[in-house]
């Protein structure tokens, strides 16, 4: 589950974003929509533990990540999350395979190769395991960044704008493995998205929706919907 | 996979400008290993042949040049001096072994040197086949000398006149070859050495020619009969400061001690050693940088991997470690591959200097200051690293989860 009271975040620079308290079930969905800039990527932060809130709590997969040092953060994020950036962030000096391998290595584990060409092949992704990706087509690309994010069967799955630049038919598709995925590992899911055809196609989704206003506070305007 | 397998895959990832950091490492350390490797073994060669040898007495010159013709035999003598006066050292007080040297003949560029046996005895060789000379014109050679010329027991062969090689050749007063040494890694290795009486002969008979000498003739001859220089041994270190003195102020003759001599050479030698030194620290210095710009642009270019480590949980530890590994990586290949360089270069001079028939230098010789190179590397790499891996560390994954 994930659950926020109070939370808020303070930039470097001075300008300060207030989030709405928000509770979402283990299992649940919910949806971060807004606008570019309007604080979706740093909420997402907030609750991978990249980021440490200035104020309230966070709770994510169980854990207050207020009590969590740097290090003990770090490993908790290894195990609880799964992110899949808008970026992908595939390297290209390593394969497919390798890229997955990260997981493993990151976490300080010995690499489960069984693991990893069963979430490539549950992805339809898994004669690629020894290519580079650069030899991948964006969609490739982004099933490979799913498999890793799904591998190790996180309990939240933090998507930001996974359907950007993608058409209709290729945005139903990756939606679809999304939520399969996080279903078949019992995640909470949850997307940052601008993206309208994402809240059309989760309709029972919970929503968060940001908006960007003037000043040195762009803040979520509060509406939550379920 | 591990640090050591993800940096190594990181490293080659960008392969020229991992090469040409290596090659740039490599050639600071090879010039390193090569400059450590000869000044360690000419040092060492020095001191063998140095030896046991106080003093060396000598025709009036140069100092140096009589030690450097005298003991390492790489130079021309200033030239030659009474055997009556010499004979003469040999009864003083204070010497307690002098071992006379006649020079001037050569085979195919190895100095033919008239002694008595007291000079292999001094450097403690030992013969590989055959027995020391028992009569004039007989010689035993030095193991390279037998190994460049083929040279073996029973062998006859004529020398030729000069130091050098290329002089007119004494074809009628041939050589008979009784012995040869084996290796002593000392000077006498690349000498051909024969009883004094050899060398006064070949001369004798030169002069005179096809006619044979009266006895009054001959009894001139012997009477102005020289060697070359003499080896000489004190009976007390205490001789040290009035036995040259001694040579110098009261006879035709001059000393020259080989310590302070050396010393001498040494230090003008030793300028073309720091030149060497300096320019294998400036290509190592060349190096560094060449690692931290080749660091520091991967950090730049890998920025978003680093961040994906760190989104995956990789703590910053790990993710600085892995650009320090990288780092060592480089230092570790440049450290083998620099060693070999080193080595090989110094197995070329030594082929050279063989050539030259000069100074034995060998290339496949480990010394202790070698250990110094991995360090080096090591201690360069990771200086150069040092600041990348921060940057790596600190890297703000926040902001790159951000970036679109």
């Amino acid at each position: 589950m994930i659950e926020t009271l109070g939370l808020a975040y303070r930039y470097p620079g001075g300008a300060e974003l207030r989030f709405p308290d928000v509770q979402v079930d283990q299992g649940g969905t919910l949806l971060l929509r807004g606008p570019s800039g309007s604080g979706k990527s740093t909420w997402l932060a907030l609750a991978a533990g990249l980021l440490t809130a200035t104020e309230g709590e966070i709770i994510v997969a169980d854990q207050p990540l207020r009590a969590l040092g740097g290090r003990a953060r770090d490993a908790w994020r290894a195990g609880a999350i799964g992110l899949l950036p808008q970026k992908l962030y595939l390297s290209d000096a390593l394969t497919v395979a390798g890229n997955l391998a990260l997981v493993y290595y990151a976490a300080g584990l010995p690499v489960d190769h069984g693991a990893i060409n069963r979430a490539l092949e549950a992805l339809g992704v898994g004669d690629l395991a020894q290519r580079l990706p650069e030899q991948l087509s964006g969609g490739q690309a982004q099933r490979v960044a799913l498999a890793r994010a799904v591998l190790r069967a996180p309990r939240v799955i933090l998507a930001d704008e996974p359907t950007a630049s993608l058409d209709d038919g290729a945005c139903a598709s990756a939606l679809n493995l999304l939520r399969q995925s996080a279903q078949g590992c019992g995640a909470t899911l949850v997307i940052a998205t601008h993206d309208r055809r994402v809240a059309e196609a989760l309709p029972q989704a919970s929503e968060l929706l940001f908006s960007s206003q003037n000043g040195t506070i762009p803040a979520s305007d509060g509406h939550r919907s379920l | 996979m591990n640090t050591l397998v993800l940096s190594w895959c990181y490293l080659w990832s960008r392969p020229l400008a991992a090469a040409l950091n290596l090659l740039l490492m490599t050639l600071g350390l090879g010039s390193m290993t090569f400059v450590l490797l000869a000044s360690h073994q000419l040092d060492r060669a020095f001191e063998r042949d140095l030896a046991g040898i106080d003093v060396v007495v000598g025709a009036k010159g140069s100092p140096m040049q009589l030690i450097l013709s005298g003991v390492f035999h790489i130079d021309v003598p200033p030239g030659n001096i009474p055997l009556a006066d010499i004979q003469a050292l040999a009864k003083h007080p204070q010497v307690a072994q002098l071992i006379p040297l006649s020079l001037g003949d050569s085979f195919r560029g190895f100095r033919i040197v008239g002694t008595t046996p007291a000079y292999i005895a001094h450097y403690q060789a030992q013969l590989a086949q055959g027995a020391i000379w028992a009569a004039p014109m007989q010689a035993v050679v030095g193991s390279q000398v037998a190994a460049a010329t083929g040279l073996k027991t029973g062998d006859r062969f004529a020398g030729s006149h000069g130091l050098g090689g290329g002089g007119d050749e004494h074809g009628h007063t041939p050589y008979t070859v009784t012995g040869v040494l084996a290796p002593c890694g000392c000077v006498l290795d690349r000498l051909i050495l024969t009883a004094t009486e050899s060398v006064w002969k070949v001369h004798e008979d030169m002069h005179s020619g096809e006619t044979p000498l009266d006895k009054e003739d001959q009894e001139a001859l012997e009477a102005e009969r020289e060697v070359t220089l003499a080896l000489i041994r004190y009976t007390t270190p205490l001789a040290a400061v009035t036995f040259p003195r001694y040579v110098n102020s009261s006879t035709g003759m001059q000393s020259a001690a080989p310590a302070v001599e050396i010393t001498r050479l040494l230090g003008m030698v030793g300028v073309g050693t720091r030149v060497l030194q300096g320019f294998g620290a400036v290509l190592l210095l060349m190096a560094a940088l060449g690692v931290f710009i080749a660091l520091w642009s991967a950090v730049r270019e890998r920025r978003s991997d680093l961040a994906m480590l760190r989104m995956l949980g990789a703590p910053p530890w790990k993710v600085g470690a892995l650009l320090l590994c990288e780092a060592l990586w480089l230092a570790l290949l440049a450290s083998a591959l620099g060693l070999l360089a080193g080595h090989g270069l110094t197995t070329v001079a030594s082929w050279l200097l063989q050539a030259d028939k000069s100074l034995v230098v060998g290339g496949w010789q480990w010394v202790p200051a070698e250990a110094w190179v991995p360090v080096a590397a090591v201690g360069v790499a990771v200086l150069a690293a040092l600041l990348p891996a921060v940057s790596a560390y600190r890297v703000d994954v926040a902001r790159l989860l951000n970036s679109r």
